[in-house]
């Protein structure tokens, strides 16, 4: 019932943007309210609101405090945030081609090391994943995904890198990853995709969205080479399931 | 169609504009002008609207040169030495580059961020409705990265349009304004007493995507790492080593420190020109006092046409004319052509 969803903490982030916050830490049912709380935003905007930004935890509501107080935005977000979550509605579902190991996931070898198995279980573990879009933010693209395997948890690298290639798919903590650019990282490198989550002058510009689902499917080298052209030319290579 | 071709210029320098928000939810980082307010009034001065987009130039100088046409051009924030062709240049007032002659601009002298803007604007293909550069991303226009010595910029050739200067408030010098959070739950009240009441020196490590503060340690109720959630122009995060790092416009849209603080928008553009190692302090103030300031600088911002006044008049600009004095050009030696009043009217304002 609605009446046992707990009310969430509204931050102030400066004069024009609250924090609206649903937990502490990373938590699936939170991110279903912050995700919900944004489309609730998105349907019926609010005068002065400019843009919001899901994130695990919080959805972040950029405002004009010319237009709006942070008072009276803030009781408008409340009202919404005690809606009941609306039954989900059908969410996309990407298949994004991967690359695992070798040049492509240079960590491979060394997570089916500190796991204590192989590299095959390793890519099999995580391509058997259901995973959803849970936040975008960092970089352009870089998409944050839940749902990874307990037993692919481990801590990131104690020196994180300061350079990663464009497409990596890592994983780092309780999380899984598409990085679109290259960019420093302190996850663990398991392979690559062609698609780009961004790409300028393509439509989409941006292929996924917070809640999309998205599952791995392994392809090797030479596959990942043609999408990789295929993709440089505009395609979207990732495959829709259900729209 | 005139351009400015750039023969030389420092770091840190880059075209900006407001900007490209409305897609952080993305990844995504507006990017923009560091200084929003000075951004602005130059571009009023050349008869551009506010936030077109214009050269941001970073501490370091700048020359410049006219080819193809006459450039008009207008310098706002960071006041330098500045002069075209030997006749000096002041800081708030437009001024115009006959085809081939040179702009050549000096190091900051205060703050750190000048804006060059140009009547009519940069040419160039914008993304997300923005030439703004955001190396990062590959983004901004007509080059995706800092400006280099070489590049050239087109522009509309110079109209017959008097010279004008722009009266603006005096700068404030106080404390920089913050409101507490979003995560000021994180620090234990004596450390919240500590960063109002230190004096912080920003790092020369600071870029466009964060300042790197200088001061007492910061400590933690609970460690440094949180879940990561959004960020905003002016958090202030602050990580492991316990010194804070401010972030700017080409942040990241996420972060996982801890978010002590946040600079308040009216007093984001002053923070920004903060040059690295002078002394500063920040000042909590409570939300009712933050956003009466974000309207009275949107205020302030939407003043400015009302603001510009002609060079002709006799009511001069005395800071002008002593950036000119500055520049090493004695005020008596202001050329009329550029200045057209008479030494004799150099009395100050009446």
């Amino acid at each position: 019932m609605a009446a046992t969803l707990s009310p969430p903490r509204l931050l102030p982030s400066g004069d024009s943007a609250i924090t609206v916050e649903f937990s502490r830490y990373i938590d699936d049912a939170a991110n279903r309210r912050v995700l919900a709380l944004d489309r609730a935003m998105a349907g019926a905007p609010i005068d002065g609101v400019t843009e919001t930004v899901p994130t695990y935890r919080s959805l972040l509501v950029h405002y004009d405090p010319v237009r709006a107080s942070f008072e009276a935005l803030g009781e408008q977000i409340m009202a919404l945030a005690k809606l009941p979550i609306p039954a989900t509605t059908k969410a996309r579902r990407w298949r994004i081609p991967v690359v695992y190991g070798g040049e492509h996931g240079v960590d491979l070898e060394d997570v089916a090391k500190t796991l204590k198995t192989t590299p095959d279980d390793i890519v099999a573990r995580h391509a058997a994943g259901d995973y959803r879009v849970a936040m975008i933010g960092f970089t352009p693209g870089w998409s944050y995904l839940s749902g990874l395997s307990d037993s692919l948890q481990m801590p990131r690298r104690q020196n994180p890198r300061l350079l990663t290639p464009a497409g990596t798919v890592s994983i780092g903590g309780v999380q899984t990853g598409v990085q679109c650019l290259a960019g420093p990282s302190g996850w663990h490198l398991l392979g690559q995709t062609a698609v780009r989550t961004y790409q300028l002058h393509r439509d989409p510009t941006f292929l996924l969205e917070p809640g999309d689902h998205v599952t791995f499917a392994p392809v090797d080298a030479k596959t990942f080479a043609e999408q990789d052209r295929a993709a440089a030319a505009g395609e979207i290579v990732a495959e829709l399931m259900t729209s | 169609m005139s351009k400015l071709v750039i023969t030389s210029i420092g770091p840190a320098s880059s075209v900006q504009d407001g900007g490209r928000p409305g897609s952080q939810r993305y990844g995504l980082v507006p990017s923009g002008a560091m200084d929003r307010l000075a951004l602005a009034a130059a571009n009023t001065l050349v008869g551009n609207s506010p936030f077109t987009a214009s050269i941001e130039i970073g501490p370091f100088g700048a020359v410049f040169t006219a080819r193809g046409g006459a450039v008009r051009i207008a310098l706002s924030g960071a006041s330098r030495n500045a002069d075209i062709a030997g006749r000096p240049v002041a800081i708030d007032t437009s001024a115009t580059l006959a085809d081939g002659e040179t702009l050549t601009l000096g190091f900051a002298r205060s703050g750190s961020f000048s804006y060059l803007a140009l009547e009519g604007g940069i040419a160039g293909e914008p993304d997300f409705g923005s030439l703004a550069v955001n190396a990062r991303a590959g983004l901004g226009s007509p080059y995706p990265r800092p400006l280099q010595s070489g590049d050239e910029l087109q522009t509309a050739p110079a109209s017959a349009a008097p010279e004008r200067r722009i009266e603006l408030p005096a700068t404030a010098d106080g404390p920089i304004r913050v409101v507490w959070g979003p995560q000021d739950d994180e620090f234990a009240d004596d450390a919240k007493k500590l960063f109002v009441d230190s004096e912080w020196k920003i790092s020369a490590t600071s870029d466009r995507m964060g300042y790197r503060l200088e001061g007492p340690v910061i400590k933690h109720l609970h460690g440094h790492n949180i879940v990561s959630d959004g960020t905003v122009n002016g958090s202030l995060q602050v990580p492991g080593n316990g010194q804070p790092i401010v972030l700017m416009p080409d942040r990241g849209t996420s972060g996982g420190y801890p978010k002590i603080a946040t600079v308040i928008s009216a007093d984001f553009g002053r923070f920004a020109q903060t040059p690295a190692g002078r002394a500063f302090r920040f000042k909590a103030v409570n939300m009712a006092e933050a956003q009466a300031a974000a309207r009275q600088f949107a205020e302030l911002l939407r003043s400015l046409p009302d603001r510009l006044r002609s060079i002709e008049s006799f009511d001069l600009n005395i800071d002008a004319l002593q950036d000119a004095n500055v520049a090493g050009h004695a005020v008596n030696a202001i050329d009329a052509s550029t200045w057209q009043v008479a030494s004799a009217d150099v009395s100050g304002p009446d």
